[in-house]
């Protein structure tokens, strides 16, 4: 084993367990429970990545997922998940990492030249330059900025893991489950409530997993975490989520919580989601998020090699390695000097506790002198040494005067620093909760709640073991209290040890160096300095935001949660404003960086969208139909036969249908049943129709306007009997249509008898359009009489289609004797092939959207949403036979009056020839009035429809054209690139313009 | 104003950069102007930039509740294009775009205005024709704007899937290649240090509370948390928050202000070289040059002024772009966050006159506004200024939607049938 | 995602099965011909946008169908009040007073 930084015993690895992994390719050992961060330190590697803009050398600064610096890819089936936080990738056999943001390698990277041009670009430089030669931004200055930034590289390949989606309920969610967190957790158990505990580590315990000294109950913090989750796991109550990440906290408590499933794993089952995205609605929350320590600001305080103390606890304690064998502790407050004991205690040399406080507790100074470790008061470490990992630090001693004097300089290869702790209040802070500065502390806290939440323990600053658990206890039985109204008798803890220090420092660290020579870093990985935040107030950046977008402070992946109080804290300073004065940024979900596969979970292939499919779709399926998206409904395009292009198909189609007869599967059309003794006024107040007068069992087209005046769908509407409407809607429009009904019926008109139903689904419909149509039908359909006269064009008749009850209507869009047969949904597929056979008999054809648009446009038939866009009134579409003369009101008739509406020079519907009957114009095409448009000049209208015609051997088009009406019979043109297209206005209607086939 | 340059950057290097000043002032309120601004948003900022540069107008005040360029302006997807539909949006939009081309050497400071593309795709028929009437139409105004093939896409933006086989498969698009993004801090700042240079009062952090009239009915000033400031002209660009301030006056706004989200994921190297929108499938994309990709994702269904939206919205944009781009599957969302954006009926901006005299409302711009800021800000001065619009916003009026002439964009996507 | 409570099921459930139909009392003239074009575009489009408290609509439109209105604070997205279509427009003052206490 070769791991000489590895503890001979302790720690929660089991070192029986012994794993390989790589890191840039080097094979290295570590142990099952170490994290990529504690196996890679056992190794002595501390240099592991390369900083965003001067591309410094770094190193491993927590233990956390707060870690700025410690990114590296993770190679797995072939591709790589860059950005992964070395301190919480979970070791498995065969792991393979790399370092990133480097070339041609981690060691001597190319990029490394920022860092000694680095007085060329302090915060914000990109802004000052880059300007001249204009076109050289997006050529040559951008590319080159875009390569040098980025942190890894993406994943090349499509990512085949699955992620899994689930909606929870709970009384009580506890985020966190330090000592604060598992009290909750167990209080608000022992009532009964029920309870979701999460956390994002691997083991339950936060900071007790690291705790050496203290014990609970008379057992060490490992014991009592051990015996407290088993408790908590026998309870049936409680569901506990290790390696969950609540990650977002939004309105009315709902809390976003990521699991990772199987990430840790070395060959994870292929039936488990990579990870699960819990939404949960808690009742009440306990956000016992903890408090995360903060680096001191001191001149080159980045190096490989500068810890948080806590973390080199952490490591030490937790996963039994040594951070260095010559530590410097460098500190503000007391718990760093415990991390200094702990190593002591191991064997690493503590080369000086250098503490800034003048007078440190005495306690601890004996403790300190009782082992042996050189204790320096008023002390501070102002500057580092080693490239690529520090190898020496400078004192300072901080005079009364505020200057520093030169203390001499330490070897180590390690420095432990501690500027104090910061509560994590980001959950709280995205409730929308309004964090407080308790100046005492020198901290932000969470204020008053704005949802039913509550922090517990270090997140809201309250430090010691016994108070954390005490305050823990008392916030699961409150919100579980608040949640249910239960409460019980808590069985509580007692701890000694673990007390609570003090002490703590913000912003930089002063120094004797020049200043305007050295970095001391705020923002590590975005390679912030102390400087760069003091120029952006220089500037005039006086907001915390400004400063914040200006020196990108804070806008790393760990969000500003290592580097906000400090460049605060620094701004303050600047600002000679006090701290609160000056603010504080927002936090933002999500509080880690949260996987994009996680919030598409399922919705992806086939259920991105849902399908909706007609009964005529898997038989489409198998005769070659070819389909188009419309809306969620999958419609059959067209039915091309062998070797048939999409041209010659749809030109036969349209060809059969005239000639004899064509199947059509109309089912998706949006179908409404209005019902009840005042279903013909309410169809009177909304479309523009009359309905009063039209008899049972005839049909008439309705127009659908908004208030405004505008078409916003049509369709056919057949009186069943004198209290019964089937209505049809376009397939688009059914869902708006029949929102836009409701609205009215229930909030304007309430006093109107009407139920409206959607049927939409209820039925299948065929359309059989053709002179042949009555002989492909007859055979079976009965309860009818099928004869022109007896069944004339817009009629409706209750009937049987094959025994099955059917809705017949004789109605027709493209403008042949046409019927459409709606039959119970469950018999569709057997109406389709009974109909599909028959036809066949016949010499008809099957026909798909693209022949019914021909068909229809031959005709003059608008497609709602294709002819019309909004802003098309009746009249425009030259249907103001559509409009009840004699009706006081219909929606829209209001806004039909309206002075635009009325105004001349309005675009209008009409057809368009053109000279040449072989071009076909394009759809969308402009239309001018002359031939060759200067640039600028505004169109008369652009072509909404055009086709081949096959029954007219020429091409059609259908127009929006301004006062297109009066223009019929002139010449306009449709300028395109290669030349303008000359086209004659013509009326709408291209084939049998009597409707002479309609009626036979 | 000191003019920056790389000469000057290195220059200040020698002495530590600790000569640089102020790029804008932090002056107390004079008792009184010549015109107020309210709201030192891109457009507000811009507004009062081209009153002090093109129409002699020094004596400006732009008053900003909180700190400037801190709503819809720091908050957006920085997309800039012009491919509108309507002759009028097209003229108004690609008036912006002259702008943006040169507008970090009008102003001396990078906005970072990156021509990469902007294309939109199209996944069905409807799509398709709607694509191609774009087109045409942008081709006879002079817009830029061009169809691809779906290969061709690809070609412009490898990254995009265009399987067959995906539920709404990509059927073409369309490119606007002088389209792209900017940096849209930078363009806050850029105007802010252009107006403050020129004179132009910036206050923050100082909220207006009414808008006094006199007994014509006229403006005659602002009252704010910093006491009355009187001015003869004052034009509101407070976007979500307009309905609010033009209440103040008595005016009554056709909006509706919805919380839009947007999103970053963490940095990478280049990964996406354009940027692709898709409004049928309801998502926006492109890559910061810091390396993020920036991701705009829908408004919530319920007006809010909370700048927070709902998981489910962002769920959906997400589940959109991991269709698109299914290798970002395994990238993380690093930031989100949310605007307030004021939504019209007709889904186009108002710049315009109001029915009080002397104040001039610029609202409206919904999920779009961005992209306008420079050819916003350059009418609305002109209608400050002459007390009359200029031809481009003539028809962005209020009373449009009294009258029915509505420049509905939203409605020419029309999907029925 | 909201929690939205249905006065006519008696239920709260996920703001995904309801559809917020916008300002709430806006009611449309009732003799339209009467109406000024002014009138008919207050009708049309004007909204009160407020910040702070605001009755809106919405429909149960994955459940009972129904219209109700509710009234929200547009700034913490709070629902302070939910009643039946038809019930008056309470004084929402009255209840800001009411929440603030």
């Amino acid at each position: 084993m070769s791991q000489p930084f590895r503890t001979e015993k302790g720690g929660r690895i089991d070192r029986a367990a012994q794993l390989t992994f790589t890191f840039d390719g080097e094979e290295m050992q570590g142990h099952t429970g170490d994290t990529l961060a504690s196996a890679l330190l056992a190794n002595g590697v501390h240099l592991v990545g390369r900083s965003f803009k001067y591309h410094r050398p770094r190193g491993i600064v927590s233990a956390g997922s707060e870690e700025p610096n410690a990114l590296v890819g993770i190679y797995r089936n072939g591709d790589q998940t860059p950005n992964m936080r070395a301190t919480q990738v979970e070791l498995y056999q065969g792991l393979e990492a790399i370092s990133q943001n480097r070339f041609p390698s981690l060691g001597f990277d190319i990029g490394a030249v920022n860092d000694l041009l680095s007085p060329l670009f302090p915060a914000g430089f990109y802004y000052k330059t880059f300007k001249w030669p204009k076109s050289f931004w997006d050529r040559v200055y951008e590319p080159v900025i875009r390569s040098a930034a980025g942190l890894g590289k993406p994943p090349k390949n499509a990512d085949t893991d699955v992620y899994g989606n689930l909606y929870a309920h709970c009384d009580v969610l506890v985020a966190g489950s330090g000592p604060a967190g598992l009290a909750a957790a167990l209080a608000a158990a022992e009532t009964g409530a029920k309870v979701i505990l999460c956390d994002e580590q691997a083991e339950f315990g936060g900071s007790l997993l690291s705790e050496a000294g203290a014990s609970i109950d008379g057992s060490t913090p490992a014991d009592w975490i051990a015996a407290t989750v088993a408790r908590l796991s026998a309870m049936d109550n409680v569901t506990l989520l290790p390696r969950t990440t609540a990650f977002g906290y939004f309105a009315h408590n709902f809390i976003a919580l990521a699991e990772r499933v199987t990430e840790h794993e070395a060959d994870p089952d292929p039936r488990l989601p990579r990870e699960r995205l819990w939404q949960v609605r808690a009742r009440e929350v306990v956000i016992a998020a903890g408090a995360i320590e903060r680096p001191m600001v001191f001149p080159e305080n980045d190096r490989p090699g500068i810890f948080l103390a806590d973390a080199g606890r952490t490591y030490l304690n937790r996963y039994g390695v040594k951070v260095g064998h010559k530590v410097l502790v460098a500190t503000a407050c007391d718990t760093a000097w415990q991390a200094a004991f702990d190593l002591a205690d191991q064997g690493v040399e503590v080369t000086a506790i250098a503490d800034m406080r003048e007078a440190p507790p005495e306690n601890l100074i004996s403790i300190a002198r009782a082992r042996g470790i050189r204790v320096e008061a008023g002390c501070v470490v102002t500057g580092t040494l080693g490239r690529k990992r520090v190898r020496s630090a400078l004192l300072g001693r901080l005079m009364t005067s505020g200057q520093v004097a030169s203390g001499g300089q330490v070897d180590c290869d390690a420095i432990l620093m501690s500027g104090g702790w910061t509560p994590t209040v980001s959950l709280y802070s995205q409730s929308r909760g309004k964090v407080v500065w308790d100046a005492a502390k020198g901290v932000y806290v969470p204020g008053t709640s704005v949802q039913h939440e509550r922090s517990a323990g270090a997140a809201k600053g309250l430090y010691g073991l016994q108070a954390t658990l005490e305050d823990g206890y008392a916030a699961g039985e409150e919100a579980a209290r608040a949640a249910t109204g239960k409460t019980a008798v808590i069985t509580r803890a007692t701890a000694t040890g673990g007390e609570a220090g003090s002490g703590g420092t913000l912003g930089a660290i002063p120094h004797d160096r020049n200043a305007s020579r050295v970095k001391a870093f705020v923002d590590y990985q975005n390679d912030v300095t102390a400087k760069d935040v003091q120029l952006a107030v220089r500037e005039g950046m006086h907001s915390i935001e400004h400063i914040k977008r200006y020196t990108t402070t804070g806008m790393a992946t760990d969000q500003g949660r290592l580097s906000n109080m400090n460049a605060l804290q620094i701004a303050s300073g600047a600002l000679d404003r006090p701290v609160p004065d000056v603010g504080l940024t927002t936090f933002r979900q999500p509080f880690t960086p949260t996987t994009f596969g996680l919030f598409a979970g399922v919705s992806r292939g086939d259920f991105f969208d849902p399908v909706r499919k007609t009964p005529s779709h898997d038989w489409a399926v198998e005769n070659g139909g070819i389909f188009e998206d419309v809306g969620q409904w999958k419609r059959t395009w067209y039915f091309p036969k062998d070797g048939e292009d999409m041209h010659a198909a749809v030109a036969r189609e349209c060809k059969t249908v005239r000639d004899s007869v064509g199947l059509f599967d109309a089912s998706t059309l949006g179908k409404i049943e209005v019902v009840g003794p005042d279903a013909a006024e309410f169809l009177e107040r909304m479309y523009t129709n009359p309905w009063k007068k039209l008899a049972p069992g005839r049909c008439r087209y309705g127009l659908l306007l908004n208030d405004a005046g505008f078409i916003t769908d049509d369709g056919v509407i057949g009186r069943l009997a004198e209290d019964r409407f089937h209505v049809t809607t376009t397939t688009g429009g059914a869902p708006n249509v029949f929102a836009t009904m409701e609205d009215y019926l229930q909030t304007e008109w309430p006093d109107l008898d009407v139920w409206i139903t959607s049927t939409s689904e209820q039925y299948a419909v065929a359309a059989v359009q053709g002179p042949k149509a009555r002989e492909v039908i007859a055979p079976f359909v009965d309860g009818v009489d099928l004869s022109a006269d007896a069944f004339s064009h817009m009629s409706v008749r209750e009937a049987t289609f094959c025994g099955v009850p059917c809705r017949l209507f004789r109605i027709s869009f493209t403008g042949e004797l046409g019927f459409e047969i709606n039959v119970p949904r469950r018999h569709g597929q057997m109406m389709w092939e009974t109909l599909a056979t028959e036809i066949g008999k016949h010499g008809g054809t099957l026909y798909g959207t693209e022949a019914m648009h021909v068909l229809r446009a031959e005709k003059g038939y608008i497609i709602v949403g294709q002819d019309t866009d909004g802003t098309v009134t009746p009249q425009d579409a030259g249907m103001t036979w559509a409009i009840g003369k004699k009706k006081h009101d219909f929606v829209g008739k209001r806004g039909l009056d309206r002075p635009d509406l009325v105004a001349e020079n309005r675009k209008q519907l009409v057809g368009l020839l053109t000279k040449d009957p072989k071009v076909q114009l394009e759809e969308g095409a402009q239309i001018t009035v002359s031939e060759t448009p200067a640039t600028g000049t505004p169109a008369e209208g652009h072509v909404t429809s055009s086709y081949y015609s096959p029954a007219l051997d020429r091409t059609i088009a259908l127009a929006i054209v301004k006062n297109g009406h009066a223009l019929e019979g002139s010449t306009l043109y449709v300028p395109m690139p290669d030349g303008s297209i000359p086209v004659e206005v013509t009326g709408t209607v291209f084939f049998d313009k009597e409707g002479a086939r309609l009626n036979v | 104003m000191k003019r920056y340059s790389f000469l000057e950057l290195a220059k200040n290097a020698l002495s530590a950069h600790k000569n640089w000043g102020r790029q804008w002032r932090a002056p107390e309120p004079k008792a009184a102007y010549d015109v107020v601004i309210v709201g030192a948003g891109g457009h507000g900022l811009a507004t009062a930039y081209y009153l002090a540069r093109e129409h002699g107008i020094r004596n400006i005040a732009v008053i900003e509740k909180g700190w400037l360029g801190g709503g819809n302006t720091g908050r957006n997807t920085t997309i800039v294009r012009s491919n509108y539909l309507w002759e009028e949006s097209a003229a108004l939009y690609n008036h912006a775009i002259s702008l943006w081309q040169g507008l970090s050497q009008e102003l001396n400071y990078n906005v970072m205005y990156s021509a990469r593309g902007v294309m939109m795709l199209a996944h069905t028929v409807h799509d398709v024709q709607v694509a191609q009437r774009h087109i045409h139409a942008n081709r006879l105004a002079g817009v830029q704007n061009e169809w691809l093939t779906p290969e061709q896409a690809r070609d412009y933006c490898p990254p995009l899937n265009i399987s067959k086989d995906i539920r709404y498969p990509v059927m073409g698009a369309a490119l606007q290649r002088v389209g792209g993004t900017a940096r849209h801090d930078a363009v806050a700042w850029g105007y802010a240090r252009g107006a403050d240079a020129l004179g132009v009062d910036i206050i923050q952090n100082c909220a207006v509370t009414g808008i006094r009239r006199g007994p014509d009915g006229a403006v005659e000033g602002v009252e704010t948390a910093k006491g009355f400031i009187g001015a003869k002209k004052v034009g509101v660009v407070a976007a979500g928050h307009t309905s609010t301030v033009m209440e103040m006056a008595g005016v009554r706004m056709p909006l509706e202000s919805y919380p839009l989200q947007a999103l970053v994921s963490e940095p990478v190297k280049p990964a996406f070289p354009c940027v692709v929108m898709s409004n049928t499938i309801h998502a926006y994309i492109s890559q910061s040059d810091k390396g993020e990709l920036v991701i705009g994702a829908g408004t919530d269904q319920f007006i809010s002024y909370s700048q927070t939206g709902g998981i489910h919205i962002s769920n959906h944009t997400i589940d959109a772009i991991c269709e698109l781009f299914p290798h970002f599957r395994r990238m993380r969302m690093l930031r989100n966050w949310g605007g307030i954006v004021d939504v019209t009926p007709d889904r186009s901006p108002i710049l315009s006159k109001t029915p009080v005299p002397g104040l001039y409302v610029n609202c409206g711009w919904g999920t779009g506004g961005f992209k306008a800021t420079p050819g916003s800000g350059h009418v609305f001065a002109h209608t400050i200024a002459r007390d009359e619009p200029h031809a481009i916003n003539a028809p962005f009026t209020m009373d449009r939607f009294r009258t029915g002439r509505l420049i509905d964009e939203a409605a020419a996507a029309a999907v029925a049938h | 995602m909201l929690l939205v409570y249905c006065p006519y099921c008696d239920v709260e459930r996920a703001e995904t099965e309801f559809s917020c139909r916008g300002e709430a009392h806006i009611a449309r003239p009732a003799d339209p011909t009467q109406t000024s074009d002014e009138d008919w575009v207050d009708y049309l489009y004007m909204r009160s946008n407020t910040k702070g408290l605001y009755a809106e609509r919405w429909r149960h439109i994955h459940g009972c169908g129904r219209f109700f209105n509710a009234v929200r604070d547009t700034v913490s997205d709070r629902f302070l009040k939910v009643y039946k279509a038809g019930e008056p427009k309470p004084d929402l003052e009255a209840i800001a007073k009411e929440a603030g206490k």
